[in-house]
């Protein structure tokens, strides 16, 4: 860690801001059409940032934001920290390759990290003997990656914008 | 100007990083399912989440807010008037309502039965946050502070909602009676049958437990908190039986309720000390 100083961090309140706009978004209501079908705004926020920054974003920030949106929506707690963590080292692991892919490309490996990740919390929901949904389950998966492009671009523009390395 | 970013970190490896993670979460999971040790974190950080929670809600508030300024001078005239009428036919019925108790305390003093007292409220609001969609929770605005207790039970005008199921300082949240974790013991208020009506996860729908085919029920009929179990008050109203099915073929009949409690549109909800004893609550009629 003798390193640490040589790197500049620099407006990292642009990663907790986008958080916590993620975190409303998930908290946020929405008509009762739409409902099943809202995005996992918090991981596909962590996935970018564990992307595009790996050093300052990793397993131990994924599993805090895990926690914190354990608490906002009332479930176990430790039951979305731990998919975000294992998401968190997905992204961290792979980011080198998939930064370069195109957008669809890059969809579609969100896409497998969120389902990782929503399997996860359904089998531990399944030892916790919570009851089934049902196939509404896995609503906001098809939602996420449709959204990714769009949350890629967003994000990337601003980490540009105010140069968050 | 250095962006150099380390490539060769030194510290532990990321899988030995996950592992520890992996093994937190579990030992987390395990003690809040099965213990209440967790419940001091949860309201710590769930006191950090709120103004996250403060501020989704608050559009809607301001949205409710403006239609209750901007509305009509004649609007307001008109609701004043019937509130005034509906004010003053249910003071007619407390009146009655106030002989009938003093007299049934009586009565069961006689009975050398203990006496049951009346209960105190609170008001409080729902905050229009989304929890997570398989659960049918909501949050609301009165905490710890204000006395709020885990496994209280919630009301709206028409019938009972639900209970409290964490309670953080400033705010709380409560399970509704419709989903598919709860259950409330219940009783027909026509025959005094006895049932546990538990929610299915439907926005609208309970389902009574182990009836048998022969029992006297039939759509139509209210059902009301029975009280056994000590969780909820008696007599509150729940629901009304929507449809009795009969099979032949299987043990019980399959009956549904509708909750006649406004779970879906309910702004405010009244929150509920049940039965304080007797001497107590004389003290804090005497205070009101």
């Amino acid at each position: 860690m003798s390193m640490k100083p040589l790197i500049r961090h620099n407006n990292g309140w642009i990663i907790v801001v986008s958080m916590i706009v993620a975190l409303m978004l998930t908290s946020m209501p929405l008509p009762e059409i739409v409902q099943n079908w809202r995005p996992a705004w918090a991981l596909l926020v962590l996935i970018y940032w564990c992307m595009a920054l790996p050093h300052r974003v990793g397993i131990g920030s994924g599993w805090l934001f895990g926690l914190c949106v354990d608490v906002l929506q009332g479930s176990m707690l430790g039951q979305h920290a731990m998919g975000f963590a294992v998401v968190a080292f997905i992204a961290t692991t792979v980011h080198q390759r998939i930064r370069v892919f195109p957008l669809w490309q890059q969809s579609l490996i969100v896409g497998a990290m969120l389902a990782i990740e929503m399997l996860l919390t359904y089998l531990v929901r399944g030892i916790a003997d919570i009851s089934d949904v049902g196939v509404v389950y896995w609503a906001p998966l098809v939602a996420s990656i449709m959204l990714w492009p769009w949350v890629f671009i967003i994000l990337r523009d601003l980490r540009r914008k105010a140069r968050v390395y | 100007m250095s962006v150099i970013k380390p490539l060769f970190v030194k510290g532990p490896s990321s899988v030995a990083r996950l592992c520890v993670f992996l093994l937190i979460s579990a030992l987390a999971m395990v003690v809040d399912v099965r213990y209440q040790h967790m419940e001091t974190i949860r309201s710590v950080l769930s006191l950090a989440m709120y103004p996250i929670q403060y501020v989704v809600n608050a559009p809607v508030s301001a949205v409710h807010w403006m239609s209750d300024s901007l509305s009509s001078r004649q609007a307001l005239l008109e609701e004043n008037t019937k509130l005034r009428q509906q004010n003053l036919m249910l003071r007619s019925q407390a009146q009655r309502f106030a002989s009938l108790q003093t007299e049934n305390s009586r009565l069961r003093e006689l009975l050398d039965s203990s006496v049951r007292a009346g209960e105190r409220v609170l008001v409080a609001d729902l905050l229009a946050v989304e929890l997570a969609l398989t659960s049918r929770h909501v949050v609301l605005n009165k905490g710890a502070q204000q006395g709020v207790f885990l496994g209280q039970p919630i009301l709206d005008a028409d019938g009972v909602m639900g209970q409290i199921i964490h309670v953080n300082p400033i705010s709380s949240t409560a399970m509704l009676i419709t989903d598919p974790e709860h259950a409330i013991p219940v009783q027909v208020n026509r025959n005094g049958l006895r049932a546990v009506a538990t929610g299915t996860g439907k926005a609208n729908e309970l389902e009574l437990l182990h009836i048998p085919n022969n029992a006297d029920i039939k759509a139509g009929d209210l059902i009301v908190s029975s009280g056994m179990g000590g969780r909820f008050p008696v007599g509150y109203p729940v629901a009304q039986i929507l449809s009795v099915t009969v099979d032949p073929s299987q043990p019980y009949a399959r009956v549904t309720a509708v909750p006649r409690a406004k779970l879906m549109r309910a702004r405010e909800v009244l929150l509920v000390w049940p039965e304080e004893p007797l001497d107590q609550n004389l003290v804090s009629q005497a205070d009101d």
